[in-house]
């Protein structure tokens, strides 16, 4: 029963003993929670989670292990799991392996035996921390100053160690059931959406190629003149990780777009980098919004959608250009939850309509962003 | 949408007596739904028959009518209050009955009442099977096969189709009632045939079976903009089969990926939208084939429920307040989160522990020749206890010791390895057969190294929470191994282990390690319940404890400490302890806080008021042992503690805490003790010249046969300490004497035998009151229906007393006065008597709050639980009771009558007879202008109306002959007819009063059973003679229970019954509200 021991120091000093649950050694980044009581998986291969150390906040995680289908990318991004109690004996008909034998194939630092609640608390008083996590080094006072050496998130470019080396199409759809989006059918042939990679998740690939669109993914670094060369009916800004404004490449290509009258969609990062192109600010929130229970309302319906989010920085609606309109709000802080441009075809939000994990209420904006393209097709 | 203008009176409906399937959830629901209506303006009109709520206290609604819920007394209330609306999702199963026959009868559309909270047409959607099914299909849900059947000539088919088990659904029924599962073609007639019976439709769902697949439960809301969220996700650790009341269940889901999970929230709202759920709670339960996954819809229920109470209490979010505001009009987006007050209520909680809920069985009041109950689809269980830990290894261990059922958590007495033969086959049987006990036999076959894959495949219980008690049971191995040190004990403490169960392996008594964990500070922390995983500022004080590194959360903001108190709770509902406790604890609370107090709550049961979030200034949701009680007062430090409320749960901790230096408030606890043993009760009887029965204790067969005779039977005996009644009966001669004593011995941990004389035919009654050490004010005297020797908690009473006499009455009042000073009782006190020859005879003095205290209050508006808690913190009785009513007791102007209501239909093969045993789950009020129309409101209320004509069946045994003739006398010149059997038949002849003769069993055709069931008769009197089970008696009663048929198995009840018919038939009865009563009586006293 004696499990190798671990331990978690955060910059302000503190120090957390627990038992180590994943690859041996040493890892370091920005320390968030997450409040989604299932979905760890999703969350174990979320691209924007690069950088972060990642703790849960429900206690018993792993209970159903790890599946063939829940994958968002190809390995795990983030720097280190850090959890209440690991389950060793998942139990689901889906399951092919337990969560300890993902993290150490995967080479991912883990913790488990972790006050997660009252670490939980410190973050929410404090904001995020740096933090760093070791099975190798158990002297917290040497871990402590590690984790004040490491690199501040804001500032720090992620997406570019993230994205896809090169284009490729994309054509896995999303599983049949119950959530299932319908056809999204065209005349002819049908539409093609680039996916600038920021660090995209699978889903959001899936639910393009489920609505019958022919996907191409791309990497971040891709000009606009490139992207265009590619014949798209839209382009979809990805998700990823960091600080948006050290990705002034991204920025750049997207103020390109804007020009040519591309339509757009912006998801998470890609919100924040097209907030950036329209002449927004971003900022920093306290400790982020990484969870699958947020409330965002639709100001065009009125109606509360309960969202996926995943992201530590923030566009400021004070900031936005006359012409573009703040469509949804975060109904918990108030802050930016989506905008559109009132003349020309782009929106974006701020949370993931793709869900994965979370509640599947706004997959349906996938579909507007066919009938953006559709519209600017007619008229073009 | 802001809340409606054109409302502005709404009545609400209650859920009644508390019965099997509905007990208090429903008046935490109505309590937070009156109160989320009276904020918004609205006039409140309740109507509930049940006295021994908080929403009946006549301060919650702006009226209050504690009359029947039947559609009759629903007509004539709403011909007099005339509101725009009825909400009739908070009241349980028997509210959405009651709204729905409201309305197919045209009653509602007549006087011009809207159904808000869930309309007709979404309530039939979800409760008639085959509208369900054709709605659920219709949006794309999966569902187990089904087919419909009228006639058991339909069944070979039909299982041929659906192939065995076969599930039997029963429309419009509580709880599942008259449901089962069919194992083969023979099962499935009978229970068909049952099901037939008990369904108002008369139309049986038969269904495929789901038995063993993974049950689900999603509380959600949604509102009418179409705003949807889940509360919280429930999984069942025992597997379909079993009704999910009677289930160990878990929040949040355990072992379902997000992707699952994602797609059944997909599902349940697709359901509700098809059922048209606009604006409410509502609660979806889903099955899933563990192999596949395959997952189909099990039902709806468009309201509020025991899941909803649970989800609330396990998460923190009130949905039965924000139910009610959606059923009003607002939005989830407008309504802020009570918890975190900053966010809105439109998002779905997240938790950062793990919910475990067990639930409280009855099976030993109900042993039918020794059945071994098991459980199925009907419940059957009388309460629950929920827990909250950071793992389920903790919170179930904590569940079940808070469960009250001698376990200090998961323990088994399992020793040795795998069994052989009829051991082995015990074993198996256990996890196989769903029974109330499984969960300890699970442990028990892991620690006889059965594998967890054989116990699930056995169980059909998840893996995964077998597993998770796998690592109990190793943990244990290390318990057994190693000695205690701060590193082990801290590991066992953080998975739920009690210091009672470390005590047991250590081989020190528990609280030598209670002293050692103390010394090497090991001490629990206590995080907050905040709807949130912590990620906002939760200023609502809602805590749980758990062995953690981090310790506590951070204490909410607040105002200056008052003196504080807490109150200890009465832990999960049984039969005996139940509602009215809850009732006295949040009285407590209430005059505490108003009195400027700060009153801290401890309970572990979901369903109640005092588990409210904001009943209390702050709530401890935490087990009811010594430890976990100590713990929250090492915390809080207290000026006091209250332990007199709760029943015999608090009770059992007095000592314990007075040993550890607690301060208890009011009656010590050496007086309690004086109360409770009977030879210090009886040294006080005989110095106070108090007249008892004869009495004494044996502690061997030969010793109790000895005093039996001297005493004189019939005698009354039973084990000493013990609740309810447990195990009491009265003897008539020797022989029944010695069968009785050796089972009693059996039922009782203390080796000792109360035998008393038995008072037979004697006239009992019930008395309250409050004493502050000087002075005694007597709360209420209540004449008993039943004669002496029918458990107190199973008698119907009266108040004020209608057949006492002023002398007796004033012996009673000097009595009890006596009685309180001699106990130096400081608070509540109820003392039984019991009348015979005119001798005032004590049978007990309890220095406690009773059963009967919320009745005596509602009935005379004397608030004696709060009155007692300012007593108890120092407030003399005469500054807090006017003095006009001191001096005898207040001649009232109407009269108060208790009814009880039975659950014998849940127990197969049971005698619906009573005893000495209580048995009874809930009680109802009637409440009028004279003893007969109360006694007839309650008697309709218990849903046994007492017919104006028709036939009666009449037969008793001998010893009620005398008294019967005037009964059957009188009934015939009612107008009724009399059937009797041959000799009661020639009985009655021979006295010249004319009676039908009808066969006896076995006599000839048709004989009484067939009279029964060709519904010719409309009343059964019939009192049992003897002991003899399964005799002709049981066989009427039990058919007559059967089909619904008003019994009555009591002589006295008999007389009260013939009165009261004869007083409806002059004419109808009337309804008025509780507060137009009180009135009358031209006092008010708030306590405060």
């Amino acid at each position: 029963m004696s499990k190798p021991s671990g331990v978690l120091a955060l910059e302000d000093g503190s120090v957390f003993r627990g038992f180590s649950c994943g690859a041996e050694g040493e890892a370091g980044g920005e320390l968030v929670f997450n409040t989604s009581m299932t979905g760890y998986q999703e969350v174990l291969t979320d691209p924007s989670y690069k950088g972060q150390l990642v703790v849960m906040t429900y206690p018993q995680i792993g209970n159903y292990g790890i599946t063939a289908e829940d994958n968002e990318s190809k390995k795990p991004f983030l720097e280190a799991f850090v959890v209440r109690e690991l389950c060793r004996h998942p139990s689901n008909w889906q399951s092919v392996e337990t969560v300890e034998f993902f993290l150490k194939k995967h080479g991912v630092c883990a913790i488990e035996g972790i006050d997660t609640r009252a670490l939980t608390l410190k973050l929410r008083d404090k904001g995020s921390l740096r933090a760093i996590v070791s099975s190798v080094d158990l002297d917290g006072k040497r871990l402590v100053e590690k984790a004040r050496g490491l690199p501040s998130m804001a500032g720090s470019d992620f997406a570019q160690t993230v994205t896809c080396d090169k284009a490729h199409p994309w054509t896995e759809k999303l599983q049949a059931g119950p959530s299932g989006l319908g056809e999204f059918l065209v005349p002819g042939r049908p539409l093609h959406v680039v996916v600038v990679d920021f660090g995209v998740k699978y889903s959001i690939l899936r639910c393009l190629a489920t609505l019958g669109f022919r996907v191409t993914v791309v990497p971040a670094k891709m000009t606009a003149e490139e992207i265009l060369a590619l014949k798209p009916d839209g382009v979809l800004l990805s998700n990823g990780p960091g600080d948006p404004e050290p990705v002034t490449y991204a920025i750049e290509t997207i103020k390109r777009l804007i020009e040519t009258g591309t339509p757009l969609f912006g998801i998470c990062l890609g919100h924040q980098l097209l907030g950036l192109a329209l002449g927004a600010k971003t900022f920093k929130l306290k400790f982020g919004h990484h969870g699958a229970n947020h409330p965002v309302k639709d100001l065009t319906t009125g109606k509360i959608e309960i969202t996926t989010q995943n992201h530590g920085f923030c566009v400021d609606i004070d900031s936005l250009p006359r012409e573009v309109k703040t469509t949804h709000v975060n109904l918990n802080d108030g802050t930016s939850e989506g905008m559109a441009h009132t003349q020309l075809p782009l929106f974006s939000v701020q949370y993931h309509p793709e869900a994965a994990a979370g509640p599947h209420d706004t997959r349906y904006l996938f579909k507007r962003f066919g009938e953006v393209m559709v519209e600017k097709k007619i008229h073009a | 949408m802001p809340k409606r203008t054109d409302l502005k009176k709404i009545l609400v409906v209650g859920s009644g007596p508390i019965v099997i399937g509905q007990a208090c959830e429903f008046d935490y629901s109505g309590v937070q739904g009156i109160k989320a209506l009276r904020e918004e303006g609205y006039t409140v009109i309740l109507v509930n028959s049940n006295p021994a709520t908080i929403m009946t206290d006549p301060a919650q609604a702006d009226r209050t009518y504690i009359e029947p819920l039947t559609p009759e007394f629903l007509e004539l209330i709403l011909a007099r209050e005339r509101p725009q609306a009825l909400l009739s999702t908070l009241g349980g199963q028997t509210a959405l009955n009651l709204a729905t026959a409201l309305a197919e009868r045209g009653i509602l559309e007549k006087y011009g009442v809207e159904l808000i909270g869930a309309k007709l047409d979404a309530i039939q959607k979800a409760e008639d099977r085959q509208l369900f099914k054709q709605t659920m299909q219709a949006a794309g849900l999966d569902l187990p096969r089904s087919r419909m059947v009228t006639d058991v000539r339909e069944l070979r088919e039909a299982g041929r189709e659906l192939g065995f088990p076969v599930i039997v659904r029963v429309s419009f029924t509580l709880g599942g009632t008259g449901g089962g599962i069919a194992y083969n073609l023979e099962e499935l007639r009978a229970k068909v045939g049952a099901a037939l019976e008990a369904s108002p439709v008369k139309r049986v769902l038969l269904e495929e079976s789901v038995i063993g697949w993974k049950e689900y439960e999603l509380e959600v809301m949604r509102d009418a903009k179409d705003n949807f969220v889940v509360i919280c996700s429930i999984e069942n650790v025992d597997a379909m089969g079993v009704h999910t009341g009677d289930s160990i269940t878990v929040a949040p889901a355990q072992t379902l990926t997000d992707r699952q999970y994602q797609q059944m929230r997909d599902e349940a709202r697709r359901a509700i939208s098809a059922i048209g759920v606009e604006t409410g709670g509502c609660n979806v339960q889903f099955a899933v084939e563990p192999k596949t996954g395959r997952r189909v819809i099990i039902e709806v229920n468009p309201r509020v429920s025991r899941s909803s109470a649970l989800a609330s209490k396990a998460t923190g979010f009130p949905i039965a307040k924000i139910a009610t505001k959606l059923a009003i009009g607002y939005t989830l987006d407008e309504i802020p989160n009570d918890i975190t007050r900053k966010t809105p209520a439109g998002f779905e909680p997240s938790i950062d522990y793990v919910v475990t809920k067990v639930p409280r069985f009855a099976f030993e009041k109900f042993q039918s020749d020794g059945e071994e109950y098991t459980l199925d689809t009907a419940m059957k269980s009388v309460g629950e206890v929920m827990a909250i830990g950071r793992t389920f290894k903790e919170s179930l261990q904590k569940a079940l010791r808070g469960l009250e059922v001698k376990k200090s958590g998961l323990e088994s007495d399992w020793k040795g390895p795998r069994p052989t033969g009829a051991d082995e086959d015990k074993l198996l049987r256990k996890l196989t057969m769903p029974c109330a006990d499984r969960i300890f036999w699970v442990k028990a076959a892991l620690e006889a190294g059965l594998f967890p894959k054989e116990i699930a495949r056995l169980s059909k219980i998840d893996p995964w929470f077998i597993s998770e008690i796998q690592e109990l049971v190793e943990f244990e191995g290390r318990l057994r191994a190693e000695p205690l040190g701060p590193q082990l004990l801290r590991e066992a403490k953080s998975l739920g282990f009690s210091d009672a169960q470390l005590a047991k392996f250590a081989g020190k008594p528990e609280s030598a390690v209670r002293r050692l964990r103390w010394k090497w500070g090991i001490r629990p922390a206590f995080k907050s319940v905040d709807t949130c995983a912590a990620e906002f500022e939760a200023s609502t004080p809602y805590f749980y404890s758990t062995y953690e590194s981090g310790g506590d959360d951070p204490r909410p903001k607040g105002p200056a400490a008052k003196r504080r108190v807490v109150i200890i709770g009465s832990g999960p509902n049984r039969i005996g302890q139940g509602i009215e406790f809850d009732y006295c604890c949040v009285h407590a609370v209430q005059a505490l806080r108003e009195a400027g107090f700060e009153a801290v709550m401890v309970n572990c049961n979901p369903e109640t008021v005092s588990t409210d979030y904001d009943t209390s200034d702050r709530l401890y949701f935490e087990p009811l042992t010594l430890e976990d009680v100590l713990e929250v007062l090492h915390r809080e430090k207290p000026y006091g503690v209250i332990v007199q409320f709760g029943g015999q749960t608090p009770l059992n901790l007095a000592l314990g805490l007075e040993k550890e230096g607690i301060p208890i408030l009011g009656t010590q606890p050496s007086s309690i003790d004086m109360a409770e043993s009977r030879e210090r009760f009886g040294a006080l009887l005989k110095r106070l010249r108090v007249p008892a029965p004869a009495w004494g204790i044996a502690k061997t067969v030969k010793a109790a046969r000895a005093l039996a005779r001297r005493i004189g039977f019939p005698v009354m005996v039973r084990p000493s300490y013990v609740l309810g009644g447990r195990a009491m009966q009265a003897v008539y001669d020797d022989d029944a004497l010695k069968e009785y004593v050796g089972r009693a011995f059996q039922a009782c941990e203390h080796p000792a035998l109360l035998i008393d004389r038995f008072l037979s035919d004697a006239t009992e009654v019930d008395v309250d009151a409050v004493c502050d050490g000087v002075d005694v004010f007597i709360g209420g005297v209540m004449e008993h229906i039943e004669e002496a020797g029918i458990h107190s908690g199973d008698s119907a009473c009266t108040l004020p007393a209608h057949s006492l006499t002023p002398d007796q009455l004033a012996r009673i009042e000097e009595c009890t006065k006596k009685l309180a000073l001699g106990t130096r009782t400081v608070g509540l006190i109820n003392v039984q008597y019991a009348i015979k020859d005119n001798v005032v005879y004590v049978l007990e003095a309890n220095p406690r709050a009773a059963r009967t205290v919320p009745f005596v209050s509602k009935a005379t508006a004397v608030p004696l639980a709060k009155i007692a808690a300012r007593v108890m913190t120092g407030t003399r009785l005469k500054k807090l009771i006017p003095k006009a009513l001191w001096g005898s007791p207040q001649p009232l102007p109407y009269t108060a009558t208790k009814g009880v209501v039975l659950p014998f239909i849940k127990f197969r093969g049971v005698d619906p007879t009573l005893g000495p045993e209580m048995k009874s789950t809930g009680e109802v009020m009637g409440i009028d202008a004279d003893f007969a129309r109360s006694f007839s409101k309650s008697q309709s209320a218990t849903g046994m109306a007492l017919p104006t004509s028709g036939s009666v069946f009449i037969s008793v045994r001998d010893e009620d002959k005398g008294e019967v003739l005037a009964v059957g006398a009188a009934l015939g010149q009612l107008g009724f007819t009399v059937f009797a059997t041959k000799n009661t038949h020639a009985f009655f002849g021979r006295h010249g009063i004319e009676t039908k003769p009808v066969f006896k069993l076995g006599e000839g055709k048709p004989d009484v059973i067939d009279l029964l069931k060709q519904r010719n008769i409309s009343l059964v009197i019939n009192t049992p003679s003897g002991q003899r089970a399964r005799s002709d008696g049981y066989r009427i009663r039990r058919t007559a229970l059967e089909l619904n048929i008003p019994t009555i198995t009591n002589i006295h009840s008999c007389q009260a019954a013939v009165h009261a018919i004869a007083v409806l038939r002059e004419s109808p009865l009337t309804v008025k509200s509780l507060q137009e009563h009180h009135e009358r009586l031209g006092y008010t006293i708030s306590a405060s």
